[in-house]
């Protein structure tokens, strides 16, 4: 700009500018100056045109028949994104749902260089909302299409209902006045929210983040507690739900681990045979308490399973054993009883089996030292002769260990899915769409 | 650089063009509305005192759109029954002019385009859709805008309107249309919506309390 050019005329600063109720003459705050469509006179509660500098009135009211007051007081100033924004206007809304009214808080948040967004508090649920600036995609064969998508995200539909505006305070950047009526529409993509919301003029979208509570007391320096959260929330985050996939994953990756484990012990196991005899129930000798000690045997190396086999050729018949192995250096002993028993003939179906001629136990961890078995047989009274062999191996795979600890695995990730999939049904019972009538709409 | 530089025919004032396709201009002393004829400026007309506005740009508000750089240099102010709006008229450096509009601090920038088959006002309806440059557009919202007054230089004659019909088109991407009735003929604006910090602005308004 050279020297001599007559200077720009600035317009004058605005900034928060002070005027009277045309009503009641109470002071009215006009912090959104040329931005704010309405103000509320906080003392008589008319309704005020903020565009014309005589703040004409737009709705007056015989009495005041309801009052509220903001969580957040206006004027607060927050950070939200990274931006400063003034708490500037506050309504409550409410729907009626079989009878019952449910009421919620909107706040106008305001910004001279970005604008107005809002928060809207249900029961202690927060959403940090603005206005959408690219149009979402429904299905418009549809009066209310079933999903929406926003940016690439499917949002299912929650909830259609027609909500009236039951009280106002301080400015809103549109026409508002107590008994407005809108249909609101939600479909949830938790943790957002995306609204359509429908008036006999325009048809507005919003999408919404849901924020707990003590984030926005921390945003606004808000004393005391922000109230509690009662219920689950249309598109509230379910606690869970991000951890689902990393513990089933976990799961899968300790699955995979054993898995290796019991290759590695399967490949590795020496199965080093230690003891191997036969022994025969001759008939006639007593059916049980003749008990008896094998000859001892040596546990090599280092602690290990040991498996101890039975096999005895019983044909329609059975044998029953009560082992202890007993170390003979400490006396300690693991007691244990296996059947041998094998049944099979003919019927109408053909041929039939049942049981087997062999059976075999593991002993886990069994440390080294010198052994014995102390066997006390038991067979039917009317036994034939009956031959049985007892063979000992160390180092054995024990496979049952890894399906326990799979079986263990498995407990996490279910539980925390089965909490997910009670909060998922939680949320939608307070929807359009109660869980019960999606199952039966999906069976049609 | 060479501007084109005249008086105001009303005072006398120098009155400089930033741009050399601009038509019309405003007097900053005398607020008189000035057209470039062959010869010389004529004044049309005189802006009544525009009404405080909060937009927290003004001319000579400078910014980057799609790695270009631009000035504002000019201004349509409209009003409607929901409040008002800017059209702030941007010149672009590459010698092009642009707008940016911003609506309760909703920011857009377009320029003119060519569309076939235009609908005349009378056949709006909110939800038509429309194909231009392959991509579809939906009409959200029909606004009766009453022209309330003008800033530095612009495109075109403008100052002798009164109510204005626009109507505005969004997409699913930020793609933004709008169809402009200020003259007999439609005019469409393709533009999109661009959030404040990308546009980088500099030389904004200072607001007493925020930065």
């Amino acid at each position: 700009m050279s020297v001599g050019q007559p200077p720009l005329q600035l317009p004058p600063k605005p900034a928060v500018k002070a005027l009277n109720c045309p009503k009641c003459g109470a002071s009215i705050t006009l912090r959104a100056l040329g931005q704010a469509v309405a103000v509320v006179c906080t003392s008589c509660h008319s309704i005020l045109d903020a565009k014309d500098p005589h703040l004409q009135i737009i709705q007056t009211f015989e009495r005041i028949t309801s009052t509220d007051a903001p969580l957040i007081p206006l004027g607060t100033r927050g950070k939200i994104r990274g931006t400063d924004y003034d708490v500037i206007g506050f309504q409550r809304r409410s729907i009626k749902v079989e009878g019952i009214r449910y009421a919620w808080h909107e706040y106008v948040l305001f910004n001279p260089y970005k604008g107005f967004r809002y928060l809207t508090e249900y029961q202690g649920h927060w959403n940090d909302v603005a206005i959408c600036k690219e149009q979402p995609i429904v299905d418009t064969r549809f009066r209310i299409s079933l999903e929406a998508n926003y940016l690439g995200e499917e949002y299912k539909h929650f909830q259609t209902a027609d909500a009236t505006t039951d009280f106002v305070l301080g400015e809103f950047p549109w026409e508002v006045r107590v008994g407005e009526q809108a249909t609101l529409t939600d479909y949830v993509h938790p943790p957002r929210v995306l609204s359509r919301e429908k008036t006999s003029a325009e048809i507005t979208w919003s999408i919404g983040e849901y924020l707990p509570g003590k984030d926005i007391w921390s945003t606004f320096h808000l004393a005391g507690d922000p109230p509690e959260a009662i219920g689950i929330y249309e598109n509230q985050p379910c606690p869970v739900s991000a951890n689902i996939k990393t513990l089933w994953m976990t799961f899968v990756g300790f699955a995979v681990v054993l898995c290796v484990l019991m290759i590695a012990f399967e490949v590795h196991a020496k199965r080093e045979p230690v003891f191997h005899t036969s022994y025969q129930m001759n008939p006639g000798m007593p059916a049980g308490e003749a008990s008896f000690v094998t000859e001892p045997f040596e546990l090599t190396g280092r602690t290990s399973s040991v498996e101890i086999s039975t096999s005895a050729a019983v044909q329609n018949n059975w044998i029953y054993l009560n082992y202890a192995l007993i170390n003979q250096d400490t006396g300690e002993a693991w007691d244990f009883g296996r059947e041998v028993s094998f049944y099979s003939g003919y019927d109408s179906d053909g041929s039939w089996s049942e049981g087997a001629q062999s059976d075999s136990v593991v002993v886990p961890s069994v440390p080294a030292g010198h052994y014995y078995l102390r066997i006390e047989p038991e067979v039917d009274r009317n036994h034939p002769r009956i031959v049985y062999t007892v063979e000992v191996k160390r180092d054995v795979p024990v496979l049952g260990f890894y399906g326990i600890g799979f079986l263990a695995l498995l407990i996490p990730p279910i539980l925390l899915t089965w909490r997910s999939l009670s909060f998922e049904r939680a949320r939608w019972a307070e929807s359009d769409h109660p869980p019960s009538a999606i199952l039966k709409t999906e069976s049609d | 650089m060479t501007r084109p530089v005249s008086n105001c025919p009303n005072c006398g004032a120098k009155v400089m063009f930033q741009w050399s396709s601009s038509v019309q201009t405003v007097c900053e002393y005398c607020k008189s509305i000035l057209v470039r004829t062959d010869i010389d400026l004529k004044k049309v007309g005189q802006v009544a005192d525009l009404p405080p506005d909060t937009s927290p740009i003004q001319l000579n508000t400078e910014g980057i759109f799609r790695d270009r750089s631009f000035v504002v240099i000019g201004r349509i102010l409209y009003q409607y029954d929901q409040g008002g709006w800017n059209e702030w008229h941007l010149m672009m450096n590459d010698g092009k002019s642009a707008w940016l509009s911003d609506a309760q601090e909703e920011y857009t920038v377009s320029s003119l385009a060519c569309g076939p088959n235009l609908p005349s006002a009378a056949q709006l309806q909110v939800g038509q859709q429309f194909k231009w440059n392959g991509d579809l557009y939906s009409l959200s919202v029909i606004t009766k805008a009453h022209y309330r007054g003008v800033q530095g230089e612009l495109p075109f004659q403008y100052w002798d309107k009164s109510d204005v019909t626009f109507a505005d088109f969004r997409t699913p991407s930020r793609k933004f249309a709008t169809l402009d009735y200020s003259d007999a003929d439609p005019v469409l604006y393709l533009g999109e919506f661009v959030e404040f910090e990308d546009l980088k602005l500099k030389n904004l308004r200072q607001f007493e309390g925020w930065s």
